[in-house]
Formats: structure tokens, sequence, C-alpha cells
């Protein structure tokens, strides 16, 4: 786009953007970073290195990680479908996908562990059939997690289904490909980065998940505490240095993993020839 | 799709045809994966939400959504979405003008910052403001010195909402004015037409969908927010607690119908924005 020089507002519309946007996030982000430098390194070491920290860790990133690769399959399968096969009800299928956006996590963390807990709709029955407790175990945050994450990893691969050049099916095909060599050395490798990015996302906003888990966790301490949970608990205690330590951590972290996949989608793009 | 399938399937024979299909039996089993996860995840939890609220039936269902503080919570609710939503609405529109329509230093990184809430957890947008304003924080001694109230109290809850809500408006407007271009713009201007009625008369109604839209998502998300909510509110009944807080006090006190009424409100909530969401994406593409 060329500068344009009759194009007016630039000065009031800028200024405002860059106002707003440091007194809303910037200056509030801020004191993260400011009240942590008021800690000293031994501090915040002894902070994290807390084993009930260091555990509350491990339920976060393990569960978010698992559940975003359940949501990853299945939410690779409910795409496929979506965007390949014509079936009675799928518009109405296709909206519903986004439910977990549009649902107060608060509402699906009390649905959710009312389902499946011990006497609960689903719950009995993987009691009673599989001898399985979902809820209140670390079992019952993937369970939530699973569904806050699957619209993430639908609606990065449907649009990149959609486009998908069938030529590239059919050229494979007029060479001798079966179905299966199609679709694993075709169509996958095509779809892989997308699917990268969704389940890349479902991770991030799972790590950060509070209102969904909460209900269904069960909390307890070194078993199915999770991080944001912990940053209250420290909240409540008026342990404000600590929450501050163990929050920043966990951004960190997080950024640290994004950066991470955002390498590896770099790699797989480049390597299924798409730059 | 299919059409250009048949026309190499008839070229190249009936070998090659089957590579381009899936077997009968894949195709069923997927969408049998597929339907039955949704049902499963998805349509049960819905019904469910109205099956607890209405299970003493419909007058314990009223008696719980007349309670004051369930009356409160949805006030409180309503007055946090009106304060958000204008204020972001607003910003979004002049972030997207400015970046759209001009060309700076440093465009790219702002637009990064934008995004920026969607990658803090809630808990943690809620911790920042306490450490701002909280008794210890940093303006907490010039707030509580002049008896002002931010944390506990409404204004934070606001200020939290405003924080996860920021990017929605802005995010929907920035790739579609991008797209758009500004031809359309430079054509009134150069008739004549003032910075304000270009806006009004030439961008307003080609962005007015996708702008409902990022509207529509905020409003969501400010009504149903409960991580950065919970932090800041102090879940005083009836003064501090949202919709969403009051599902959590009363589903902590056991109080099922009380939690699935006003959880069955916010469910309702949901399915509107659903449907108008559906609406918007179909007026957007015949736009």
């Amino acid at each position: 786009m060329t500068q344009s020089n009759i194009m007016p507002g630039f000065r009031p519309a800028l200024a405002y953007t860059l106002f707003y946007l440091c007194l809303v996030v910037l200056i509030p982000l801020s004191t993260l970073v400011f009240k942590s430098l008021q800690l000293s390194w031994t501090d915040y070491l002894e902070i994290i290195s807390n084993t009930r920290v260091v555990s509350s860790f491990r339920v976060s990133f393990g569960t978010s990680l698992i559940a975003a690769l359940v949501a990853g399959l299945f939410g690779f399968v409910i795409a496929w479908v979506l965007v390949r096969y014509p079936f009675p009800g799928k518009r109405f299928l296709d909206a519903l996908i986004d439910l977990p956006f549009a649902l107060p996590t608060a509402v699906a963390g009390v649905i959710l562990a009312t389902i499946f807990q011990p006497s609960g709709l689903l719950g009995k029955w993987l009691m009673s059939s599989f001898g399985v407790q979902v809820a209140y175990k670390p079992l019952g945050i993937v369970v939530a997690l699973i569904f806050i994450g699957i619209p993430f990893v639908v609606r990065t691969i449907e649009p990149v289904l959609q486009e998908f050049d069938t030529t590239m099916e059919e050229a494979a095909s007029s060479l001798g490909a079966t179905r299966l060599q199609v679709f694993t050395q075709v169509i996958f490798p095509n779809i892989f980065p997308a699917l990268l990015t969704g389940v890349s996302l479902a991770f991030a906003r799972g790590v950060g998940e509070y209102g969904s888990v909460i209900f269904i966790a069960g909390n307890l301490p070194y078993v199915s505490e999770i991080v944001p949970l912990l940053i209250i608990t420290k909240l409540e205690q008026y342990q404000y240095a600590g929450a501050t330590a163990i929050a920043l951590t966990m951004l960190l972290v997080s950024f640290l993993l994004l950066l991470i996949v955002n390498l590896l989608q770099l790699w797989a793009r480049r390597r299924s020839g798409q730059i | 799709m299919h059409a250009n399938v048949h026309v190499i399937g008839d070229a190249a024979g009936q070998a090659n045809f089957k590579a381009l299909h899936d077997p009968f039996w894949v195709r069923w089993s997927l969408v049998g994966v597929a339907v039955g996860f949704i049902v499963l995840f998805l349509c049960v939890p819905l019904g469910l939400v109205l099956y607890q609220a209405f299970s003493k039936g419909w007058q314990a269902y009223w008696t719980a959504l007349a309670q004051p503080d369930a009356i409160a919570a949805m006030q409180l609710t309503l007055v946090v979405a009106l304060i958000t939503v204008p204020l972001n609405t607003v910003f979004g529109v002049a972030a997207a003008w400015a970046i759209t329509r001009f060309e700076f230093w440093g465009k790219s990184l702002l637009t990064t910052l934008i995004d920026l809430p969607f990658s803090v957890s809630p808990v943690i947008s809620g911790l920042i403001f306490v450490l701002m304003f909280g008794a210890q924080g940093w303006f907490g001694q010039w707030f509580s010195a002049h008896d002002i109230k931010v944390i506990f109290a409404v204004p934070g809850i606001v200020l939290a909402t405003i924080f996860i809500t920021f990017p929605f408006v802005a995010r929907e407007l920035i790739p579609l004015m991008q797209e758009m271009g500004s031809e359309e713009e430079e054509a009134a201007l150069s008739l004549g037409a003032s910075g304000w009625k270009t806006f009004f008369l030439v961008t307003l109604p080609n962005i007015k969908w996708a702008l409902l839209y990022g509207v529509l998502l905020c409003n969501a998300r400010a009504m149903g927010e409960f991580g950065a909510v919970s932090v800041v509110s102090g879940h005083i009944r009836g003064v501090t607690n949202t919709l969403p807080l009051h599902v959590e006090v009363s589903y902590n006190d056991y109080d099922v119908i009380g939690a699935f009424s006003s959880a069955s409100i916010l469910a309702g909530l949901a399915i509107v924005t659903l449907v108008l969401k559906s609406f918007l994406e179909w007026k957007q593409a015949r736009v």
C-alpha cells in the first residue's frame, strides 16, 4: 500500500491507539516485571523450586499437552469430515464447534464436573464399565482442556483443507498412488503445519485455563492443582511476590514453547514446500 | 471439487478414481467419530444445563433467578459489558484505521502487541490489576487514601474485563480493512468529503458486519469472563459477583438450581452469540 497524503486522522488515531494500549495493557503488564525485579535471584529460585510449585507446573503443562494432542486428533477428524463429506445436519454441527469459545468457562466447568462426577451421567458409566474416575483427578483436567481446545484445532485446519488444491491428489493418483499413499504423502504433509498451529493454540490456551478446570480438577496440591489456581492461592494468602514469580515463569515458559512451535512450523512448511 | 474428480476419473480410468475417494467404511466411521464427539462433548453439556436448571420445575427455576443476589449479578454483568464493549470498540476502530490506512515505523510490533492479552492467562490478567491497585500495589496507597476502591470492587472488574476483551474488535477489523484497501475512501476525500463523512458514509458501511462480529465476540467474552474477574472481585455476594461468579458461588454451596439457572442464562447467551455469529458470517460473505 502506498502512503496516501489525503487520508485524514493519522495522528489522532495512532495517538489514541497507543495511549489506550499503554493504559489498559502495557502498564498493567509491566507491573509483573517490576514486581518480580524486587525479588532477589535466590528468593525467586526458592519460590519456583518449591515442590508444590514444581508439581503444579508438571500438572498444568502435562495435562495441557495431552489434551492438545487428543484435541488435535479429534479436531483433525472433525475438520476433515466437515470439509470433505456431505451429510445431513452438517451446518448445525459446524456452528456448534465454536460453543467452547462462546460458553463462559465457569458454565463449562460446572457442566463438565456434573457430567463426569462419579454419580454423574457419564461418570457413573465410566466408573462401572471401566473403573475409571474422571472428575477430581488429573484426567478431569484433561477432559476439560480437550473441550476448550477442540475449536482451536478445527478452526485452524478447516480453511487450509478447504483451500487444499485437489489437483495434487489427482496428480498423485494418476501416478498410481493408493488412497492411503495420497493421504499420508500428499494431503497430510500439507495440512500438518496448520494442525501444529491448532494444537499449539489449544496447548497455550490450556496452560492458562482456569474456569473450566477448577470445578472438575479436585484441586489436590501436588496431584491436580494447576498453576493458575496456585497463583490465586498465593494471592489469597497475600504472598504477592510468590504469585508474581510463578505468573512470570508461566508466561515465559509459554512464550518459549510457542517460539519453539513457530520454529517447528517453519521447518514443516519448508519441508512440505509451502515456503 | 467433485466435478474435477469425475473428469479425471473418466480420463484416467477406474483404477485411479479409487485413490481420490475414501472407502465407504472409512467415510462413515469418520463421520461417526466426529458426530459422536460433537454430540457427547457439545450437545450433551448444553442439554444438561437445562435439565439441571429445571430439575425441580419452573417454580424453583424462577425463584432461583429472582433471588436478589442473582439479580444483582445479572445487573453487574450488564454494567461491565456496557462499559467495556463501547470502549474496546472505539479503540478497535481507531487502531484498525491507523494500522491499515497509514505506513509507519513499528506497525507490525503494534499489531503484535494488540493481540498480547490473548496469550496471557486470565488469572494473570487479574493478578496484574491487583499488583497495580491492591493494598500493596503501585497506586494502592493513593487510592485508599482517597477512599476509592478498585480491587474487590466494580472498577477492578471493569478494568480486568477491558484487558481480557481488548483485542476482539481490532482483530476482526484489521485484516478486513487491509484487504479492502483505501481506494473508495480516497475517491470520496478527493471529491471533497470531510474525514468523518468519509468514515461514516464509505468506511462504516463496508466494515459494518465485521465490526458487529467483533462487538459480538467482545460482548460474549465480557459477560462470560471468569478467571480474571474472579481474581479482582473478592466474591462479595450481591456487590461484586458477576453472573459467572454467581454460578461458581452457588455451585460451591451445593445450590444446584441456583448455579444452573444462572448457567442457563449464560448458555442462552452463548447460543444467541453462535446464531448471530453464523448470521454475520453469512452476511459478511455476501458483501
